[in-house]
């Protein structure tokens, strides 16, 4: 039996304690924003936030987890995809196959509660999660523009290529 | 397991076409069921509209339905498809959304939608003609309908974002009041409609955003391995890890009474599954479960017997030669100077993000399978054998794809797997997901492949003969054997052709030998994104550096002289050396390189802008692509295509390669099979040059030259050449 505070609902779960937080998240919850990639805390695919923290949920057993523990799932980052990540994202047209793309939206957004001017180089060291497709050149831009955008609303115009 | 799932996996597309398809009536109606659960009263009722004809249905809200047949893996196929339906349409594109028929659906209508397979770079280049004749009959008819209701000529009419006025009258009216009227009406005579000159296009040929973006960032779309019919159970799998191997035996006994009521089921002779209520659960029984295996003669191969058969290869004097033009290898004999080289390449993984999976619902007079595919009609006639039942008992439900790259296209072993399991549990949907591992060391890998390379130059520094050998197994030997006769397989050597419009060699030379030797491996090949483009441009691009190193010729002026005869090649090289500045100075330590290469009936051509450290780093700070595909359907998403291919290519350039230890793939998972991340990605400038007199592909093409114009940077920064990939097994210091 796990307790968990999934964006922001508490929700009592039968499963066994060694069980990756993702195969909860996606199975027992059904959230399936949060994807499996590898298993093995490589690709970035099933990242979440726990306590403002973005984390690989496969490699973290659900029994770890505490109740207090705040997760937070692509689904929840916003109601309505208003996150200044989420629209970055859009604006630019970053996805492809669009597989990894939730990983990638929760990391930036952990990179820039933390670092809201990220520089390139803190665009490297935190931006690790895997993309098949290759949407790294978009993904740095939408970086970019998701700084500007929360720096200033009115910032949120097109973005430069 | 919960309800939420079950409903979500309902996509929102798919009701929507179901709901528009009930309510059209005819023939759509045919051969499918509701999925999920889904009454009829709701999709009835769903907002529906009129199919003016297949391929568009108006809704009353002046909605513009697209159907799209071909896969979208990403590649942006399916807005590009509705960018030409829509541009003959002159409906509002901002009203236009799509919606994907089933394989069954194109089969029971006598497949109106035409090939659904996606592969070969080919969505939009093949499928263009006749989505834009669709699209011009829908706006003739559309008009026709408002004339009729005006009681006026045709002719009179103009229309413009969907609405049609008659300036006469000054009536105006919209697509969606006039279309169920259209929709009664006799489509217009194929040989009457005239497509649009695209200088006058308003709508393709434009950088419009793509129409499936909103749903991938916040984490809503349902691909196939998020699916949850009602009473789903999951399968995890483990095939012999030798191929050619087969199961022997398992002991279910040993998983009985752990969590999710697991059962062992054999699937096929080579593989064993576990079922249980969630995947996570059936994967840790199926780990606990004792497996025989009959590991059989594959267990003695390993990468070293595999490279002295291809070695083999480049020295056999049964090879198939593909092109004699003169006697090259007398002239090289007879030359000047001569410049020789063996290249080699490894073996490829796929490594789509996306886990191969299907789900399947097999009952006594059904079968139905939730499926990211690139050809749903290859996985329709899977899945109708592995069932056992005829093609209309089958259906296929398509997902968006996280990933194809050639790897879910004609093998379909995910849905032969998948339908051989649930086969064994009439009625319950059993979804089966490969694990990483079982996914990287079973996939159909791009060839592993050596070349010989000889070229004889004259004594004025011109390149007279070229002699290429290529080893290595065949894809077509593999897949389909029946076809390779006597190792005669011209597809090995895709790039090398002398015939044009596809993939034909950019270079005239007088005296030419190319030559392919089939050396078969028990590992299972298959295509990966630009397939042999991608080898061939090694080989020849860094070759031609190394020949015009010899002939003491700058390498952009030694291309041009092997062109004069291929302006389109031509034309590539001079836009991608133009845009990179070639040879103007650059900051200290940093090199170019370049390469052009032809695959999938388009042109392409790369400069590399690199540094290699003293202890031989390479870093690659900037790329220049040059592409022209004739039609640009979508300059942002052609963009995003190329900006991905180097990626891909820099992955297997700098990491890519699968070895093969006692007859298995080493490599299990990302952190021995590495994939290029964010902080090497450099800077990637796209330079589109269509000439608009032909359709070429876009997904594949640019990938070939990523490799060979860093090597050929490498080369120069280093003075060495580079002959084998991947990078981070060379000392280039």
């Amino acid at each position: 039996m796990a307790r968990l505070n999934i964006n922001g609902r508490i929700r009592d779960i039968e499963v066994e304690p060694d069980t990756p937080l993702l195969w909860v998240v996606r199975e027992h919850v059904g959230l399936t924003g949060t994807k499996y990639g590898c298993g093995v805390e490589q690709c970035g695919a099933c990242s979440v936030h726990i306590n403002g923290e973005v984390r690989r949920s496969c490699g973290i057993p659900v029994g770890t987890v505490k109740p207090t523990d705040r997760i937070v799932t692509i689904e929840g980052l916003s109601p309505d995809r208003s996150h200044p990540v989420q629209k970055a994202w859009a604006a630019l047209d970053v996805p492809q196959c669009g597989y990894c793309q939730s990983g990638q939206i929760l990391a930036a957004a952990a990179l820039l509660r933390k670092n809201p001017h990220p520089t390139d180089k803190d665009i490297d060291d935190a931006m690790t999660n895997i993309c098949r497709c290759g949407t790294y050149q978009r993904i740095r831009a939408a970086v970019h523009l998701a700084a500007s955008a929360r720096e200033s609303p009115a910032a949120r115009g097109p973005a430069k290529a | 397991m919960n309800k939420t799932i079950g409903d979500k996996v309902a996509s929102r597309s798919r009701r929507r076409f179901l709901a528009g398809s009930a309510a059209a009536g005819g023939g759509l109606a045919l051969g499918f069921q509701l999925p999920f659960g889904i009454g009829a009263a709701e999709a009835q009722g769903a907002a529906a509209g009129p199919e003016i004809n297949a391929w568009v249905v108006v809704k009353p809200d002046d909605t513009c339905v697209v159907r799209i047949a071909r896969s979208e893996m990403g590649q942006g196929t399916l807005t590009g498809l509705a960018q030409l339906v829509a541009e003959e349409l002159e409906c509002d594109w901002t009203k236009v959304t799509t919606e994907s028929p089933t394989p069954g659906q194109n089969l029971s209508r006598k497949r109106v939608w035409g090939e659904m397979s996606t592969g070969g770079s080919r969505g939009i280049r093949t499928s263009e003609d006749y989505v834009r004749r669709g699209g011009a009959a829908a706006r003739m008819m559309l008009l026709q309908a408002a004339a009729n209701q005006w009681n006026v000529p045709v002719g009179e009419l103009d229309v413009a974002n969907g609405v049609i006025t008659h300036g006469a009258s000054k009536r105006s009216t919209t697509y969606g009041k006039v279309a169920a009227a259209a929709a009664k009406l006799t489509p217009p005579d194929p040989k009457s409609i005239t497509l649009k000159d695209p200088k006058d296009w308003k709508i393709a040929g434009k950088p419009v955003k793509r129409l499936d973006t909103l749903a991938k960032v916040d984490g809503s779309l349902v691909y196939a391995i998020d699916v949850s019919p009602p009473g789903m159970r999951s399968a995890a799998i483990k095939a012999c890890p030798v191929f050619g191997g087969k199961l022997v035996s398992f002991d279910e006994s040993r998983i009985v009474g752990r969590p999710g009521s697991p059962r062992a089921v054999r699937v096929n002779d080579a593989t064993v599954a576990v079922v249980a209520d969630t995947w996570w659960r059936a994967k840790s029984a199926l780990e606990v479960m004792p497996i025989v295996w009959d590991e059989g003669p594959g267990a003695a191969q390993s990468s070293a017997t595999i490279a002295e058969r291809l070695k083999d290869g480049l020295a056999t004097d049964d090879a198939f030669a593909a092109r004699q033009e003169g006697d090259a290898q007398k002239a090289i004999a007879g030359a000047t100077k001569k410049v020789e080289a063996v290249y080699a390449t490894p073996f490829l993984a796929h490594a789509t993000m996306e886990p191969m999976n299907c789900t399947a619902r097999i009952t006594a007079d059904r079968a139905e399978v939730w499926v990211p595919t690139q050809n749903g009609e290859a996985s329709l006639a899977a899945l109708s054998e592995e069932a056992g039942l005829p093609l209309a008992q089958c259906e296929v439900y398509k997902h968006p794809l996280g990933g194809g790259f050639g790897r879910r296209g004609g093998t379909q072993d995910f849905v032969r797997v998948a339908a051989a399991i649930a086969k064994q549990f009439p009625g319950i949907p059993i979804k089966t997901i490969w694990s990483r591992e079982e996914d990287m060391t079973h996939d159909f890998y791009r060839p592993v492949s050596q070349c010989r390379m000889a070229a004889g130059i004259d004594g004025g520094g011109k390149l007279v003969a070229l002699h290429v050998r290529v080893s290595g197994p065949s894809i077509s030997g593999y897949l389909t054997p029946s076809v390779i006769i006597n190792g005669r397989d011209d597809r090995q050597l895709q790039g090398y052709y002398a015939k044009p419009g596809d993939a034909q060699l950019g270079y005239t030379v007088p005296n030419l030998l190319v030559e392919y030797a089939l050396r078969a491996t028990h590992v299972p090949v298959g295509p990966w994104r630009g397939v042999n483009t991608n080898q061939n441009a090694v080989y020849m691009e860094c070759f031609i550096d190394e020949a015009a190193r010899a002939a003491g010729t700058d390498p952009v002026e030694f291309r041009r002289g092997l062109m004069q005869a291929h302006p389109k090649h031509l034309a590539v090289l001079n836009a991608a050396a133009a845009k990179a500045d070639w040879g103007k100075p650059l900051p200290a330590g940093v090199h170019r390189g370049i390469a052009q290469f032809m695959g999938y009936g388009s042109y392409s051509a790369a400069v590399a802008e690199v540094s290699v450290s003293d202890k031989g780093k390479v870093r690659v700070h900037r790329m220049v692509l040059a592409l022209d595909c004739g039609h640009a359907v979508n300059p942002d998403q052609i963009a995003a295509q190329v900006e991905g291919s180097v990626a891909f290519g820099l992955s297997a350039t700098f990491y890519g390669e699968c070895t093969v230890e006692n007859g298995r793939i080493a490599q299990t998972n990302f952190h021995h099979y590495e994939i290029l991340r964010l902080a090497e990605m450099p800077k990637v400038e796209t330079v589109l040059v269509p000439s608009y007199d032909f359709w070429g592909g876009v997904g594949e093409p640019t990938i070939c030259v990523v490799a060979p114009s860093v090597m050929n940077a490498i080369f120069a920064a280093t003075g060495k050449p580079v002959r084998s990939l991947p990078l981070k097994n060379l000392q280039l210091v």
